[in-house]
């Protein structure tokens, strides 16, 4: 079989190593238009952010490649598909023939048609963050277009270089697809504390030399302006070849287009109705597509993904997952709120299973109810602990002299308290006498300071009530 | 027994019968007291230990050979095995005959075993319970380091360490004086940091505890290396000058970020953070790994990526650092050094090398061309039983498969499929029970032999108490049956003449003791291997070699010298949960049982503190399915099923169960999936239902009526 996967992204490569994975023999070529090794684009905020270096967040490098016998096309564009003859054409005049193609062809930014955009940065490749961190650099002050992840993330980042910044976006709270309008206001205090400014409900008009302006005439000041308004599917390949496009290219279970020999996976593809522009679901489908174009699981199928946002911004822990809007007429819902203190906590549970959540401030119980989301399982009773890790864990008694006689002290020699009295009252003034007696200590030597404390306490008791 | 002068042999200082800390103790007329000298108890003993003595003199001892049940002399037993042994491999040939040996031999017995499988019986079949125990570690840093010594350290730098990272070990229980180094750890200010799917005793006394999803070590372990590259605590230098393959290793980490890691392991992204802060910060720093993290079908790969860690950070190979694995069986380090593995010949050599084929045939008097090749893995092994193409006979020494083997079910029908069991043990055990012959062995304070334990250090086991009428040692049956296999002249009873052979047979290889002498390790209380029998020109005059406690200061053993770091994947586990079977279960061990439990359920005060097969179930688990403490439950798998009492528990995750393995049970379910590098089962972790037994009251019904 000869494999061709156009796009070299997160999507492309990692169908490549998927289906390298499990099938040693079959060809692969890969066009990717970009010359950058592939990397991983969701660490580019700590590469503004300065906490990871661009080697740092390579995908698979040409080594791989050639280890893997993987032919690859860096730097390639691919123009056109021809269906009949079953044949990409490239940029370079390459045309390569194909049993199966994959289109990972990713997306793009949606840069505003306003004036003056031009001057202003998109925050998308290694290439955006080479420039946003070189503007960074001598800037007295930022401005973030697009108040969603990425660009909470770039506005961190960048308020984390000592750059000044502004957030502006256009609805009334920030990433208003994930959060309900009380989260977004604590997410924004809590930004704001960090040295983010922001604007909600405010349309730019246009970029200018050291400002934008927005409507009303108002402007902000400006040295460095970054894009971050959301993404849309690259489908002009696609549909110049005819396949059916509506935002994405249209794919079902396995995968595959209207062509049977075309599939296409990644921020491109269009799944039951639904665009992802999150890198799991893209990794789901290049494993479900690599199971079945090696036949290692013929009856893999990509039935859709549960999407679980986490934001990447020092300081700030946010966790968001599913269903996050509904009202109490709608779903069970569970809630807490300290404002003051940077906390917000929901969950959002329908039919005893959890369907979406919200953490923000503190999110140590952010492993357990992703499982929970994931897996759909069932949730305890008590939603307590779900909001409050450990709270329902009985504090156990740690102090000797509340234990109960029956209360194993010592594990490793199987001691107990009350033998450990009687010991005492047999004669043992000291640990080395019940240890003697007992073996209490001897084995790994951890309830030492409990013998201690047993019998001082004991022989206080004496003192007491002589 | 009294010391006898000039005899290293007798006396009443020796080491503890089970675990691989060897605890040194002095047995004197049934009385048994820590010894002070020996560096891993020092003067500790856990309860086990305190109560060894006891199986010495227990009415369950067996002291009679016993051919289909009933009790026979040593004469027909050993007359009727060779006889069967004989006629099998004449109707069969020499591969219908197997051997399947244990980590808890000594190493003389461990190398006879070897050589009697490949001498007297010429076959390939021969592997044992230590595949199911050390094998993935050791496939892992045999590929990383060159060699696998558990600890590449003595024991005593843990406590000097600034930070130690535990994966998957849960040593309070499991061999409770380990923690007294932990504790000096942690006095000197060190943490402690423990990754468990349960709050285990050793969990409680770590500073940070990672309750990771069964299963998902080798992710938790990749977004830790992540994490370490991406905050810059990567060791560059030590990198450049010491390994090779961080490059691959670092661009196939980029894959794993904490977030994606949280996801799949539950693991909060700031409990990783700061698991790596701790590491990367310490002067000293070790990571260690357990059976939690390697009885998996990704056990290698699971253990690679701790090594990786370990040398991103740069720890192995300076002294008070590194990277080691816990060592479970109590001679699971020298058991899988001197060729009771299917793959392996003494010195760990090779057996498909055959300059390794060539220097153990000279020692054993043979022709390199009649040594057999490599055989199956022990899983492979008990599996092909009494099948058209497996063995028809198995002689089994120092193992209990029944309750120990994975799909313990279907491995009791599979020895019960055979021609001809012999077994040979001091108690009846499980497996003992299904044999055509059973020879009743002397037991560990009866003989002498070397143990090495988990630091690597060879021990002297000396006889301290007479073995009681009746029972014969290991190498002595050995010995008896090979003289009626027309070999007996290559089989000494006599373990220091053994252990004289074993020395030749390994010198030159990766484990060489040929500089090792009981006198020595008499006179130094251990001796670490590799010990060449070298001598050093010094300024006194010439010295014999040292032994090695640390083997990677200067360098690693691999050809160039250099750690070697592969970049490796997480997969999920064989059988993921589902519908029908929704929860995870793990199984491991609990303070009063050993292994199959053969020795330590016949031990009355054990038994007491311990006396049944349990399940823990977390209380919201028991709150959905109406199960209190002290129900009896069923847990399913797709493999079998198993009851247990229900411990209903804070301490374990809410959508796993544990059952503890020293009882039939829990290996009925377990899945034997196999790791394809070590050919370790997926004892850790398998998809399983619990439910309540119907018929019988409930706990609280119980309560309510009494």
């Amino acid at each position: 079989m000869r494999l061709v996967v156009v796009g070299n992204g997160m999507a492309g490569a990692r169908l490549v190593s998927e289906v390298r994975a499990r099938d040693r023999h079959v060809k692969i070529t890969v066009f990717g238009a970009e010359a950058w090794q592939p990397y991983n684009r969701v660490l580019l905020s700590n590469v503004v952010a300065g906490t990871s270096r661009p080697d740092q967040v390579r995908l698979l490098g040409p080594r791989w490649h050639a280890e893997h016998n993987v032919t690859a096309h860096l730097g390639v564009e691919v123009t056109a598909i021809d269906r009949d003859a079953r044949t990409v054409v490239a940029a370079d005049g390459t045309r390569e023939p194909y049993d199966v193609l994959v289109l990972a062809t990713g997306s793009e930014p949606v840069i505003p048609a306003i004036p003056g955009v031009e001057r202003a940065t998109a925050f998308r490749t290694l290439d955006d963050c080479d420039r946003i961190r070189e503007a960074a650099a001598s800037a007295r002050s930022a401005v973030v277009i697009g108040g969603g992840l990425l660009g909470i993330e770039a506005a961190r980042g960048l308020a984390g270089r000592g750059v000044p910044v502004t957030l502006l976006h256009v609805r009334d709270h920030l990433m208003e697809r994930q959060l309900d309008a009380e989260a977004g206001l604590i997410l924004r205090e809590t930004l704001g504390s960090l040295g983010v400014a922001i604007r909600t409900g405010v349309t730019v008009t246009a970029v200018r030399e050291r400002h934008v302006e927005l409507a009303g005439e108002e402007l902000v000041d400006a040295d460095l302006v970054v894009v971050a308004c959301g993404v849309r599917p690259v489908v002009g390949l696609a549909r110049d070849a005819g396949l059916e496009v509506e935002r994405g290219v249209v794919v079902d279970d396995e995968l595959r287009t209207d062509d049977p020999s075309i599939f296409a996976v990644g921020e491109c593809a269009q799944h039951a109705g639904r665009v992802y522009g999150l890198v799991a679901p893209a990794w789901e489908q290049a494993s479900v597509l690599a199971d079945l174009l090696t036949g290692a699981d013929k009856g893999a199928r990509y039935r859709g993904s549960r999407l679980v946002t986490r934001l990447k911004a020092k300081s700030v822990e946010l966790a968001a997952m599913g269903e996050t809007h509904l009202t109490d007429e709608e779903a069970e819902i569970v809630r807490f709120s300290h404002r003051h203190k940077g906390t917000y906590r929901k969950l959002v549970i329908r039919d005893g299973r959890l369907v979406g959540a919200i953490l923000l401030g503190e999110t140590s119980a952010v492993g357990t109810l992703t499982q929970l989301f994931d897996r759909g399982g069932p949730l305890p009773g008590d939603r307590t602990g779900l909001l409050f890790p450990g709270v329902g864990a009985a504090a156990t008694a740690d102090n000797p002299t509340r234990m109960p006689d029956s209360a194993r002290v010592c594990q490793c020699n199987n001691v107990t308290k009350g033998q450990i009295r009687a010991c005492w009252e047999s004669g043992a003034r000291d640990v080395e006498a019940v240890a003697a007696a007992t073996r209490a200590t001897t084995g790994c030597g951890g309830c030492r300071d409990a013998v201690e404390g047993i019998v001082g306490w004991l022989c206080e008791q004496e003192g007491v009530s002589a | 027994m009294s010391q006898v002068h000039g005899d290293t042999t007798v006396g009443s200082a020796t080491h503890c019968p089970y675990c691989a800390l060897q605890c040194g103790m002095h047995v004197a007329n049934g009385e048994i007291t820590p010894r002070e000298d020996i560096p891993a108890n020092a003067g500790g003993l856990c309860q086990k230990g305190w109560t060894a003595a006891e199986l010495l003199t227990s009415p369950e001892r067996i002291t009679t050979p016993l051919l289909h049940g009933k009790p026979v002399t040593w004469e027909e037993a050993l007359d009727y095995t060779a006889g069967r042994l004989r006629a099998v491999r004449a109707e069969h040939g020499p591969d219908a005959v197997a051997v399947f040996g244990g980590g808890g031999l000594t190493n003389e017995k461990a190398y006879q075993l070897g050589k009697f499988a490949r001498v007297a019986l010429r076959t390939s079949q021969i592997d044992y319970n230590g595949r199911f125990c050390m094998s993935s570690a050791a496939a892992a840093v045999n590929r990383a380091f060159g060699m696998d010594r558990g600890l590449p350290f003595p024991i005593t730098d843990i406590g000097r360490a600034d930070a130690v990272l535990l994966a998957g070990g849960n040593v309070a229980e499991t061999m409770p004086p380990f923690v007294r180094h932990l504790t000096a750890m942690r006095s000197r200010g060190g943490r402690l940091v423990v990754i468990d799917p349960r709050l285990t005793q050793t969990a409680r006394l770590a500073d940070l505890h990672l309750q990771a999803t069964p299963g998902t070590d080798l992710a938790l372990a990749l977004g830790l290396l992540h994490i370490a590259v991406a905050e810059g605590y990567a060791d560059l230098g030590y990198l450049a000058a010491r390994t090779t393959g961080f490059e691959a290793v670092r661009d196939s980490v980029s894959a794993w970020w904490p977030e994606r890691v949280e996801r799949l392991t539950g693991v909060p992204v700031a409990r990783m953070r700061e698991a790596v802060r701790i590491l990367g910060e310490a002067g000293r720093a070790m990571i260690l790994t357990g059976r939690g993290a390697e009885q998996h079908a990704k056990g290698t790969d699971t253990v690679t990526a701790f090594v990786n860690l370990a040398l991103t950070l740069g720890l192995p190979g300076r002294e008070g650092s590194g990277y080691g694995c816990v060592t479970g069986q109590g001679n699971g380090q020298g058991g899988r050094e001197h060729g009771q593995k299917a793959d392996q010949l003494p010195g760990y050599r090779k057996i498909d090398d055959p300059a390794a084929r060539a220097h153990v045939a000279a020692v054993w008097g043979v022709d390199p061309a009649d040594l057999p090749g490599p055989g199956r893995s022990a899983y492979e092994l008990l599996d092909a039983l009494g099948t058209p193409e497996g063995p028809r006979a198995l002689l089994l020494f120092g193992s209990n498969p029944v309750v120990s083997a994975p799909r313990a079910g279907h491995v009791t029908e599979r020895l019960a499929a055979l021609d001809l069991l012999v077994v040979a043990d001091f108690v009846l055990s499980e497996t003992a029970a299904m044999a055509d012959v059973v020879l009743p062995t002397t037991q560990w304070a009866e003989e002498s032999g070397t143990m090495t334990n988990l630091e690597g250090r060879v021990l002297l086991r000396r006889q301290a108490a007479a073995p009681p009428p009746g029972a014969r040692s290991d190498l002595r049956i050995l010995g008896g049956l090979a003289e009626r296999l027309g070999c007996g002249e290559k089989f000494p009873a006599d373990p220091r003449t053994v252990f004289d052979e074993l020395r030749r047979a390994s010198a030159g290889g990766v484990a060489d003791y040929s500089g090792i002498t009981y006198e020595r390790i008499a006179a130094e209380t251990g001796v670490f291997w590799p010990c060449p029998a070298t001598e050093t020109e010094t300024e006194a005059g010439t010295e014999p070699h040292p032994g090695t406690p640390r083997p990677f200061l200067d360098r690693f053993a691999t050809p160039d010298g250099r750690a070697r770091m592969v970049p490796v994947d997480h997969r999920p586990p064989a059988e993921d949960v589902d519908e029908e079977f929704p929860l995870y279960l793990t199984s491991g061990r609990v303070l009063a049982h050993y292994q199959s439990g053969a020795q330590t359920r016949r031990i009355r005060p054990l038994n007491q503190v311990a006396p049944e097969v349990f399940v823990e179930v977390h209380p919201e688990l028991a709150e959905r399915l109406s199960i209190a403490s002290g129900d009896l439950v069923r847990v399913r798998s797709r493999r079998g099923a198993a009851e247990a009492v229900a411990r209903v528990n804070a301490s374990i995750r809410p959508d796993t169960v544990f059952m503890p393995f020293h009882w039939e049970g829990v290996n009925l379910l377990t899945n034997p999936a196999l790791d394809p590098m070590s050919r370790m089962p997926e004892f850790k972790v398998c998809a399983a239902a619990l439910e309540r037994c119907t018929g019988g009251d409930s706990a609280e019904d119980r309560e309510r009526d009494a």
